[in-house]
C-alpha cells in the first residue's frame, strides 16, 4: 500500500462523506425544528435519484452540457422539496404533538407508500443514470486514477455546508429556524407563524435529500431499495453528529466516510459493524452526539405514553382470556392446515409483541429494533440445528438465552440514553445484527438464509407443533404479565414516568431497565425460535426494520395503554396482513396507509377503544 | 371600549385534570400599568399564558383591541399587538443578542415609530456591548433585559410581563422598573404579574389580586397598599 493508494482511498471516503452529509443535513434540520425523526427522508433521497434519472437524460437530449446536467439535478431536488411540503401539510402537521413512537411509525408508513409508488411509476428494474458531461474523465493523483466526478462531490459537501451556514446566520428564515430548534413555542409567541416555518423547513430538508439522491446518479443506479439502506446510515450520521446540528453532521459524515474507506481494507465484511460500533461509543461518551444539545424541555406535549394503572382481570376479562386460550388450543381440532398455520404465527407474534409492549408500554423504553432479539433467537436455534445437528428441544431452549444475552449486551448501551436517541440506538443495534446475518454468508447463508430448521420427529406435525408454540407463547406472556404486576413492573413504570425522581427515591434506574430489556429480549428470542421451527427456515427479514415496525404496529393497534392490548393487536394485525396481502400488489401501500390512519385516528388502539367503551358503559348507570 | 386594550372575561384554564383558573376577569387600559399580584401557585402565570394563547382557555373570553381572540394561535395574538415576556425568559441560547432581537422583530403599526435595536440599547446599555455574544453566555439579569427587548422589537400595544423582578439582584430590579415606566411612556400598556409589592408599587397604576384562580381584589395600587387585610390574606407569605 503506497501513499498514492492511501490518498485515493481517503479521497473516495471524502466523496462518500460529502453525499452522506448533504442528505443528513436535511434530516438534522428537519429534526431540529419539528422534533420529528423523519423515516421518509430516505424515500426523499430515493425520489431524488429517480427524478434525476428521468429529468437529466431528457435535458441532455437538448444539449450535452454540464450546466444542463446540474440544472436537471436542481430541478429534481426542487420537486422532491415540494413533496416534502406536501408531507408536512398532509401528515406531519397533525402529529407534531404525539409521542415519538407514533411519529416514527407514521413516517415509516410514508416509506412503505413511497416504495409501492416508485415501483408503480418506474418499475422494478434498476435505472442507470447518465454520467455528468465534462466530469466523465479520471484525474491522475500520485500515480492513481481518480474519477473527476468524485472530486466534484468532495467539493459539493463543504459547499452545501457553507451555503447552509450563510442561510442559517445571514437570513431571517435561518435565524428563525435556529430559534425554533431551541424553543418553537416561544417563536410562535413572538408572532412567527410556525406553520410556515415548518413547511419551509420541510422543503429545505426534502430538497437536500433529493439533491443528495440526484447527485448520486452517475455513481449508483436508482433502485427501490435505496431508501432503507441510506436512512440507516443517515440516522447514524445525525446521531453521531448530534441531532439538530448541521456542523456535527458534517464532522460525523467525514468520520464515517474515512472509517468505511479504510475499514474496508482491514475488515472488508464488517464495515457496517464498525460504523455502528463508532456510534455506540460516541453515544456512551457523549449521549447527545458530538455537537448535539440535550432536548429542550419545552415544546413536546405528550399523551400518556403507556400503561397507567394496571388492574387485574375482572370477571368478564378472565372469561375472555380463558376463551382466547381455549380457542388457541382448539384450532388444531377444528381448523384446517391453513388455520393452524395462521394460529401458530399469531401465537408467536403475540409473544413477540407482548415482550415489546413490556418495554414500550410498561417501561417507556421505545425500542425500534425489537426484531433483533426475535431474529437472533431464530438464528441461534436455526444455526444449531442446521450447522451442528442439535435436536429441536435443546435448540429451542437456547433461543431465549440468545435473545436475552444479546439484549443484555446491547441494552448495556441502550439504557444510558432516553427518548429519540434511545430509539435510534436500538435501531442501530438491530441493523448491526441484520448486517451480520446478511453479510456473513458462509455461516448464515446471507440473503437466502438457511432451510432445514425442522422440529424433532415427534413434533413435525403442524398440530403437535402448534401445541408446543401455544405452551411457549402462553407461558411467556403469563410470565411477563406477572412481572408487570410485580413490584419490578411498578419500578419500571416509575423510571418511565420520571427517571430523576425514581433515582431520587433510591431506584437504580439503569440496572432495572437493563434487566427489563434483557427479559423482553429473552421472550422475543423464544418467539423467534418458535417461529424458525414453524417455518422450517431462517432468513434476514426476521431481524430487518420492517419486522420491528410490524411489532410496533401490533402494540399500537392493540393500544399501548392497556396491558393485554399487544396480544389483541398481534392477532388483529396478522389477520389483516394475511387477508389483504394476497388481494393486492400494493400491500405495502395499504399497510403504510393503515399505519398512518391508525396513528391519526386511533392513537389509543383497539385496546384503548375497548377501555373507553367500558368506561362509558360503567358511567352509564351513574348518569341515569 | 376605546381605551380598553385587553379585556378578559370569566377565563377558565388548567393543565390536564387540574383546574387552575376559575373565571378570571380583568381589563387593561391603554397606556396603563396594571399588576396581577398573588402568591406562588395562585394562577398569575397561568392567566398570562392563557391570554397569550399558549394554554387553551376552557371557558371565558379574551378581547384584544376590540377583537375576540379567544382560542387564537399565539402568533396571531402577537401580530395583533400583544407582547409576552415569559417568567422563564426563554431566551434562544444558541443565538446572539442581535439574532434574538431579530426573531422578535415585527413591523410597527402605521404612523408609529418602530423599535430598533439602537433604541433598545439606549434603555438597556448592557446589551449594546454584547450584541454579538451568544445569549447562553449572559447573566440572568442580562437575559431578563434581552427578553423584554426582544418582545418590544415586535412593536406591541400591550405587553404581558411575567414576574419581571423574580430572582434578580436589586440593582437589576431597579433597571426593570425603569424599563416598565419607559414602556408606559411610549404608550404601551403593561400587565405584569408580581409577588413583590414594592416593585409593583413603584410601577403600577392599578392592581388585581389573584388567589386560587379567582380575582379577589381590584383597585388602585394605592388602595391595595392601604388595605392591610387584603395584603395579609393574599400576599404576605
Amino acid at each position: 500500500m503506497d501513499a498514492g493508494f492511501l490518498l485515493v482511498q481517503s479521497l473516495s471516503g471524502l466523496a462518500s462523506a460529502s453525499s452522506l452529509f448533504i442528505i443528513a443535513s436535511g434530516l438534522t434540520l428537519v429534526f431540529g425544528v419539528t422534533r420529528i425523526v423523519n423515516f421518509a427522508h430516505g424515500s426523499f433521497y430515493m425520489l431524488g435519484a429517480y427524478m434525476a434519472v428521468t429529468v437529466v437524460p431528457w435535458l441532455l437530449e437538448i444539449e450535452r452540457s454540464p450546466w444542463l446536467f446540474f440544472v436537471g439535478v436542481l430541478i429534481s431536488a426542487a420537486v422532491v422539496g415540494l413533496l416534502g411540503v406536501a408531507m408536512e401539510l398532509l401528515l406531519l402537521r397533525r402529529i407534531y404533538k404525539v409521542p415519538e413512537l407514533f411519529q416514527l411509525l407514521a413516517t415509516f408508513g410514508v416509506v412503505l407508500m413511497v416504495q409501492d409508488a416508485v415501483l408503480k411509476i418506474w418499475g422494478p428494474v434498476d435505472i442507470t443514470g447518465p454520467r455528468a458531461p465534462g466530469l466523465r474523465h479520471g484525474v491522475e493523483i500520485m500515480g492513481q486514477r481518480f474519477p473527476a466526478y468524485e472530486l466534484f462531490l468532495i467539493c459539493a459537501g463543504p459547499a452545501v455546508l457553507g451555503a447552509l451556514w450563510l442561510l442559517m446566520h445571514r437570513t431571517r428564515f435561518g435565524v428563525l429556524i435556529r430559534a425554533a430548534t431551541r424553543d418553537r413555542e416561544m417563536v410562535g409567541a413572538l408572532g412567527v407563524n410556525q406553520a410556515m416555518l415548518f413547511t419551509g423547513t420541510l422543503f429545505l430538508g426534502a430538497f437536500l435529500a433529493g439533491l443528495g439522491g440526484a447527485l448520486q446518479i452517475p455513481r449508483v443506479s436508482a433502485s427501490a431499495q435505496m431508501d432503507l439502506s441510506i436512512i440507516t446510515e443517515v440516522f447514524v450520521v445525525t446521531v453521531i453528529g448530534g441531532m439538530g446540528s448541521v456542523t456535527g453532521a458534517f464532522l460525523a459524515a467525514v468520520l464515517i466516510g474515512q472509517l468505511q474507506a479504510f475499514g474496508v481494507l482491514v475488515f472488508p465484511k464488517i464495515t457496517l459493524v464498525l460504523v455502528f460500533l463508532l456510534m455506540a461509543v460516541v453515544l456512551v461518551v457523549k449521549p447527545w452526539g458530538l455537537l448535539g444539545k440535550p432536548e429542550p424541555a419545552a415544546g413536546r406535549a405528550t399523551l400518556p405514553e403507556g400503561i397507567l394503572h394496571p388492574r387485574g382481570f375482572a370477571l368478564p376479562e378472565k372469561l375472555l382470556a380463558a376463551l382466547a386460550v381455549a380457542a388457541a388450543l382448539a384450532v388444531p381440532v377444528f381448523g384446517d392446515a391453513y388455520a393452524v398455520k395462521v394460529a401458530t404465527e399469531v401465537l408467536v407474534f403475540a409473544l413477540a409483541a407482548f415482550s415489546l409492549h413490556f418495554l414500550v408500554g410498561n417501561g417507556g423504553i421505545v425500542s425500534f429494533g425489537h426484531a433483533a432479539y426475535f431474529g437472533l433467537g431464530a438464528y441461534a436455534s436455526g444455526l444449531l440445528v442446521v450447522r451442528l445437528g442439535v435436536p429441536m428441544e435443546p435448540a429451542l431452549l437456547v433461543a431465549p438465552v440468545a435473545g436475552a444475552a444479546f439484549a443484555f449486551l446491547f441494552g448495556f448501551f441502550v439504557v444510558r440514553l432516553s427518548g429519540i436517541y434511545l430509539a435510534m440506538l436500538t435501531l442501530a443495534f438491530a441493523q448491526i445484527a441484520y448486517a451480520v446475518c446478511f453479510q456473513w454468508v458462509e455461516v448464515t447463508g446471507g440473503d437466502n438464509g438457511l432451510v432445514g430448521v425442522w422440529p424433532s420427529a415427534w413434533a413435525t406435525s403442524r398440530h403437535v407443533y402448534h401445541y408446543i408454540v401455544a405452551a411457549g407463547a402462553i407461558a411467556g406472556i403469563v410470565a411477563l404479565r406477572h412481572v408487570i404486576y410485580a413490584p419490578f413492573g411498578a419500578t419500571l413504570r416509575a423510571a418511565r414516568d420520571s427517571a430523576p425522581r425514581a433515582d431520587a427515591i433510591g431506584i437504580d434506574v439503569r440496572t432495572h431497565q437493563l434487566l427489563g430489556f434483557t427479559m423482553a429480549g429473552g421472550a422475543a428470542g423464544l418467539a423467534g425460535g418458535l417461529y424458525a421451527f414453524s417455518k422450517g427456515s431462517i432468513d434476514p427479514t426476521m431481524l430487518a426494520i420492517p419486522m420491528s415496525v410490524d411489532f410496533l404496529a401490533m402494540i399500537l393497534l392493540g393500544g399501548i395503554q392497556t396491558v393485554m392490548g399487544a396480544v389483541v393487536g398481534a392477532g388483529a394485525f396478522h389477520a389483516i396482513k394475511d387477508i389483504f396481502m394476497p388481494l393486492t400488489d400494493y400491500w405495502r401501500f395499504l399497510l403504510g396507509a393503515s399505519i398512518i390512519a391508525l396513528v391519526l385516528l386511533f392513537p389509543r388502539g383497539l385496546g384503548g377503544a375497548f377501555a373507553s367503551v367500558r368506561a362509558r358503559v360503567a358511567a352509564e348507570p351513574a348518569r341515569a | 371600549m376605546s381605551d380598553t386594550v385587553l379585556q378578559v372575561e370569566q377565563l377558565a384554564a388548567g393543565y390536564g385534570p387540574a383546574e387552575v383558573l376559575f373565571g378570571v376577569a380583568l381589563v387593561l387600559r391603554r397606556g396603563e400599568v396594571a399588576a396581577l399580584m398573588g402568591r406562588n401557585g395562585a394562577g398569575k402565570s397561568t392567566t398570562l399564558k392563557t391570554i397569550m394563547g399558549l394554554l387553551p382557555p376552557r371557558a371565558g373570553r379574551v378581547r384584544l383591541a376590540g377583537q375576540d381572540i379567544t382560542g387564537w394561535a399565539p402568533y396571531r395574538i402577537a401580530r395583533l399587538g400583544l407582547g409576552y415576556v415569559p417568567e422563564e425568559r426563554r431566551i434562544f441560547t444558541d443565538l446572539t443578542v442581535a439574532e434574538n432581537l431579530e426573531v422578535g422583530r415585527r413591523p410597527a403599526q402605521p404612523g408609529r415609530e418602530a423599535w430598533t435595536p439602537e433604541k433598545l440599547f439606549a434603555i438597556f446599555p448592557n446589551l449594546a456591548e454584547m450584541r454579538r455574544r451568544r445569549a447562553s453566555a449572559m447573566s440572568g439579569g442580562e437575559q431578563q433585559m434581552l427578553t423584554i427587548a426582544r418582545t418590544l422589537m415586535g412593536n406591541p400595544d400591550a405587553v404581558l410581563l411575567d414576574e419581571p423582578s423574580e430572582g434578580l439582584a436589586p440593582v437589576i430590579v431597579e433597571l426593570m422598573a425603569e424599563a416598565v415606566l419607559r414602556m408606559k411612556e411610549e404608550g404601551i400598556a403593561v400587565l405584569l404579574s408580581e409577588q413583590n409589592l414594592d416593585f409593583a408599587a413603584a410601577v403600577a397604576d392599578r392592581a388585581y389580586v389573584i388567589e386560587k384562580g379567582s380575582i379577589r381584589f381590584q383597585g388602585s395600587m394605592a388602595a391595595l397598599e392601604a388595605d392591610e387585610a387584603i395584603r395579609q390574606a393574599y400576599l404576605t407569605v
